[in-house]
């Protein structure tokens, strides 16, 4: 028998405290950042669809969480249309600037 | 117009059903009209734990669904004339729950009674959401044990989010009720402390109820512990809780384990 073990209280209090806060830690990280992509993905596919057809899968919105800040990366893939650029350098050719075709 | 409390945790067993009976009487001993309202539906025990059980003819069901009125489904309480019961069905699905049918009969109960008290069910599916749904305040009921204080944390941000007030971008009041606390195992360092609990959850204490073997005696006898035990820890704990409750300043006090000088020289458990 370990009198080691019979001499010294055992605490197991401070083991729930530490696997607690680092279990809520993560699991608040997890809810905050799903509700977050999903609004933010909702919106910007929205404000995408107002420009013409765009594929959700071309639509990527991923985010990188910091200690201080946190980094949301929009990717937009939009298909180059031949005919819309060429109509479009036509338009600019009449009256410049037009703005650009391919937004990123 | 009365105010609508939910009695929630998210974990079952943690002491909703009691919590709940105790803080009915202990303000409807302080003169207030309170109603108790069980949502738990298929699992009713807030008429056995309140002795009611024998006189429950409708039910809150029935209510929803139109077949009787509010007056003919409550059931006024042995002890205490200006506390009442609405029972859950026993036999029905939670499913007959529907929010337009709750959204009415809360609102009638807040015409009539100073308090609505809510008994949540366990979990977060629909009789746990529609119970919190309406509510103006929550009391969380937690244990100082890891499942528990995970489950109330989850609770918290459905709390914050998926109640009217929240979509209405108020902030809804929460209290925390720690239940089951044992003094002697905390301070051995055996059981998280209140501090601990308070820290994780940030959430204002409302009151902390010491394990007691009362409880028990007054869910046997069928009376809640602040009716059949009023002297006892428990039952003194609930009245402070209540007071708290009613928006009085009432100093929290951590109980504390007395130990003498032979158990303080030779005395321990195991955890």
């Amino acid at each position: 028998m370990n009198l080691f073990r019979i001499l010294t209280p055992i605490r197991s209090a401070p083991r729930a405290r530490d696997r607690l806060h680092l279990l809520l830690d993560h699991e608040r990280r997890l809810v905050t950042r799903t509700d977050l992509i999903a609004i933010l993905r909702e919106e910007i596919f929205a404000v995408v669809g107002r420009h013409g057809c765009v594929d959700p899968n071309l639509v990527q919105v991923r985010e990188v969480r910091g200690t201080a800040v946190s980094t949301v990366m929009v990717d937009i893939k939009i298909p180059i249309r031949r005919g819309a650029i060429a109509s479009a350098n036509s338009a600019r050719r009449g009256a410049p600037p037009a703005g650009s075709e391919r937004r990123q | 117009m009365g105010k609508v409390i939910v009695v929630t945790s998210g974990k079952g067993g943690v002491g909703k059903t009691t919590s709940t009976a105790a803080l009915g009487a202990a303000l409807a001993r302080r003169g207030n009209n309170v109603v108790v309202v069980d949502f738990d539906i298929g699992l009713r025990n807030l008429d056995l734990v309140m002795g009611a059980e024998r006189r429950v003819v409708f039910d809150l069901i029935n209510v929803i669904q139109g077949q009787v009125n509010l007056a003919q489904a409550l059931v006024r309480d042995r002890h205490l004339e200006t506390l009442y019961l609405l029972p859950a069905s026993q036999t029905r699905d939670k499913d007959a729950l529907t929010e337009d049918g709750i959204a009415r009969v809360i609102s009638d109960l807040r015409e009539v009674f100073d308090w609505v008290i809510c008994d949540s069910p366990a979990g977060i599916e629909r009789g746990a959401t529609l119970a919190m749904r309406f509510a103006d305040e929550a009391v969380i009921v937690a244990n100082p044990e890891v499942s528990s204080v995970r489950d109330s944390d989850r609770i918290v941000g459905m709390l914050d989010s998926k109640t009217l007030k929240a979509e209405a971008g108020e902030r809804l009041k929460k209290h925390l009720l720690i239940a089951r606390f044992d003094p002697a195992r905390a301070s051995r360092g055996e059981m998280l402390g209140i501090v601990d609990v308070l820290d994780i959850l940030s959430i204002p204490l409302l009151g902390i109820i010491p394990e007691s073997e009362e409880v028990l005696r007054a869910s046997n006898l069928g009376a809640p512990v602040t009716v059949c035990g009023r002297d006892s820890a428990p039952s003194r704990a609930y009245f402070a809780a209540a007071g708290r409750l009613a928006g009085e300043c009432v100093e929290v006090t951590i109980p504390r384990h007395n130990r003498g000088l032979l158990t303080k020289l030779f005395g321990r458990r195991a955890a």
